[in-house]
């Protein structure tokens, strides 16, 4: 009976919702039943009400943790394209440098924390940095793809009309290496965060994670529960701006991009 | 003549494509694969000239020598009395895939030559709502493509895509058209359809084709001329001219002399070789 009252694009969303608030009751209802400590799980309505107490205490760390990670992903993002761009322009470049970029980014980049403060001293730098370094790698190893996987016929059709290098990749590349990009983007972002409120944690005085590193040590566990909250939200919102992105600027991708046959 | 006998450019004046004593080699050392043997070939000015060959004989290789997409090994190609080495010349080009870029409509994909090529490309920004926008519509009505042009390739079907890479082959009016199988992914009808349509576009412009096919009827409908290649390495081993009038029709190709003239081409593929062709090129 409700498939009519719905379309299928509303019933996806209204399963989420309904998915989202279930787990929520379901961990209240569980908290309640089995009288769990509030030190060990607080009740989700415990954590909203911190939430909405503390919330104006609360606004310049979420402008800080919000500001240091959009700095990194920004600065990452543009070093990303540059090296990608870089890397993928001839088949030696990318061959070469591969290896290297896998390497790169399979170190754990919780490794690189300690050092950037033993350079930079504790505060927003290291925070900044480490998000930057965290959201590179994606970048630069989808970019190259992308821009390494262009098809040679779609190239060779602008070749033969005497079309440069430039125009190559301005109208073949990059444009095809896009859905590859906000693939990376997508990714990143949700990166960055971890960069910034991994180094916050350790060596800050400000950000979200600098209040959860300080409710923890207080046994303010709901305060702890109500920053986990805020930076899953800031990731959800940042996630979801780039997929509306995505779907603007290649939608043609998620449209059967393959010709058919005759 | 058709085939150039170390003869100076100038002999060639109504020349558009020369290949001079020229041949390819892929790659080098123990992988090197020899793709066209020495050929030489020539085509006049508003000729059709079909390629046909068996598979892996070097007919696409002759077709990117003339596209400037790749340097000859030996010998020399001039196309439109330059040669061409790495520089491209500005010729029209089509595939058996459409290749027709996702991101853009129909339109867009087919008005690409006119941002890439000179005189065109100056005046991009400013005629594309307007002057370029109409040629490209007028083009696709002439290919039965009409009211298409804000579609989406996706949306399109492989004989229209292939009908769409026509236009955008052909819209900066090159004076060389170079085809490789573009219909050899088409159902029958489909195919046959289309030649009509290439045809009339060959008709109204004149430009050089050269067509590369598998598909001897096709080349027998379409071509002035077919050159025949024998397996790789390949070597042109038969030029053989088709005067049949124009226009021809699709039912014209079950007549008992167009026949004869595809059992004669046939013969020549399937046992092959200079002693039953005897010595056609060079
Ligand atoms: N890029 C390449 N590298 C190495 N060998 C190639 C390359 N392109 C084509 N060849 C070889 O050259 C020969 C001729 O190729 P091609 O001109 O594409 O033949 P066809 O007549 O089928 O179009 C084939 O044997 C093919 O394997
Ligand atoms: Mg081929």
């Amino acid at each position: 009976m409700t498939q009519r009252l719905l379309g299928p694009r509303a019933m996806q969303r209204a399963a989420s919702i309904a998915f989202i608030v279930g787990f929520f009751l379901l961990w209240e209802a569980a908290c309640v039943v089995f009288s769990i400590s509030p030190f060990v799980l607080p009740r989700p309505s415990a954590v909203l009400m911190t939430l909405i107490e503390r919330f104006p205490a609360l606004v310049p760390h979420i402008v800080q943790t919000l500001m240091t990670t959009m700095i990194g992903f920004a600065a990452g993002v543009f070093t990303g394209i540059v090296l990608g761009a870089l890397v993928g322009s001839s088949k030696i470049a990318y061959d070469t440098a591969y290896p290297l970029l896998v390497g790169f980014s399979s170190i754990p980049k919780v490794a690189v924390v300690p050092i950037f403060v033993l350079w930079f001293g504790s505060g927003t730098v290291p925070a900044i940095l480490t998000s930057y370094v965290i959201c590179i790698f994606p970048i630069v190893v989808n970019v190259a793809t992308g821009l390494a996987t262009t098809s040679p016929e779609q190239q060779d059709v602008l070749k033969a009309l005497g079309a440069s290098r430039r125009e190559i990749l301005f109208n073949i590349s990059l444009p095809s290496a896009m859905p590859y990009l906000f693939a990376a983007l997508k990714v990143a972002i949700t990166l960055a965060f971890v960069g910034t409120v991994l180094s916050e944690t350790v060596a800050a005085n400000r950000g979200i994670g600098n209040v959860m590193m300080i409710a923890t040590s207080n046994f303010d566990v709901p305060l702890v529960f109500a920053g986990l909250f805020l930076l899953a939200v800031m990731g959800v919102v940042l996630y979801g701006l780039f997929s509306l992105l995505e779907r603007r600027v290649c939608g043609w991708a998620s449209r059967g991009a393959d010709t058919p046959l005759a | 003549m058709n085939t150039a006998q170390n003869t100076p450019m100038g002999r060639f004046d109504d020349a558009a494509i020369v290949l001079e004593d020229t041949a390819v080699t892929y790659g080098r050392g123990e992988t090197a694969t020899r793709a066209l043997d020495t050929t030489s070939l020539v085509l006049r000015d508003g000729e059709f000239v079909a390629l046909v060959g068996p598979s892996g004989c070097g007919k696409s290789t002759i077709l990117k020598l003339a596209a400037g997409l790749l340097p000859a090994s030996e010998g020399y190609v001039f196309v439109g009395g330059r040669e061409i080495s790495a520089r491209a010349a500005r010729v029209g080009i089509a595939f058996q895939n459409a290749t027709m870029l996702p991101w853009l409509s129909v339109r867009d994909n087919i008005m690409l030559p006119l941002k890439i090529v000179s005189p065109f490309k100056a005046g991009y920004r400013s005629k594309k709502a307007t002057e370029y926008r109409e040629r490209a519509d007028a083009l696709l009505a002439q290919v039965g493509l009409d009211g298409f042009g804000d579609k989406y390739p996706w949306q399109l079907s492989g004989g229209m895509l292939q009908r769409a890479s026509l236009c955008r082959a052909l819209i900066h009016e090159p004076r060389v058209l170079l085809l490789d199988e573009p219909f050899g992914a088409l159902d029958q009808f489909t195919r046959e359809e289309l030649w009509g349509i290439l045809q009339d576009l060959w008709l109204d412009k004149k430009p050089t084709v050269l067509l590369v096919t598998h598909d001897l009827r096709e080349a027998a409908y379409l071509a002035s001329r077919v050159c025949i290649m024998s397996p790789r390495p390949g070597r042109i081993v038969e030029d053989r001219a088709v005067d049949f009038q124009r226009p021809r029709t699709v039912a014209r190709t079950y007549d008992n002399d167009f026949i004869k003239l595809m059992q004669d081409l046939r013969a020549l593929i399937t046992h092959d070789g200079p002693n039953t062709v005897g010595s056609a090129a060079s």
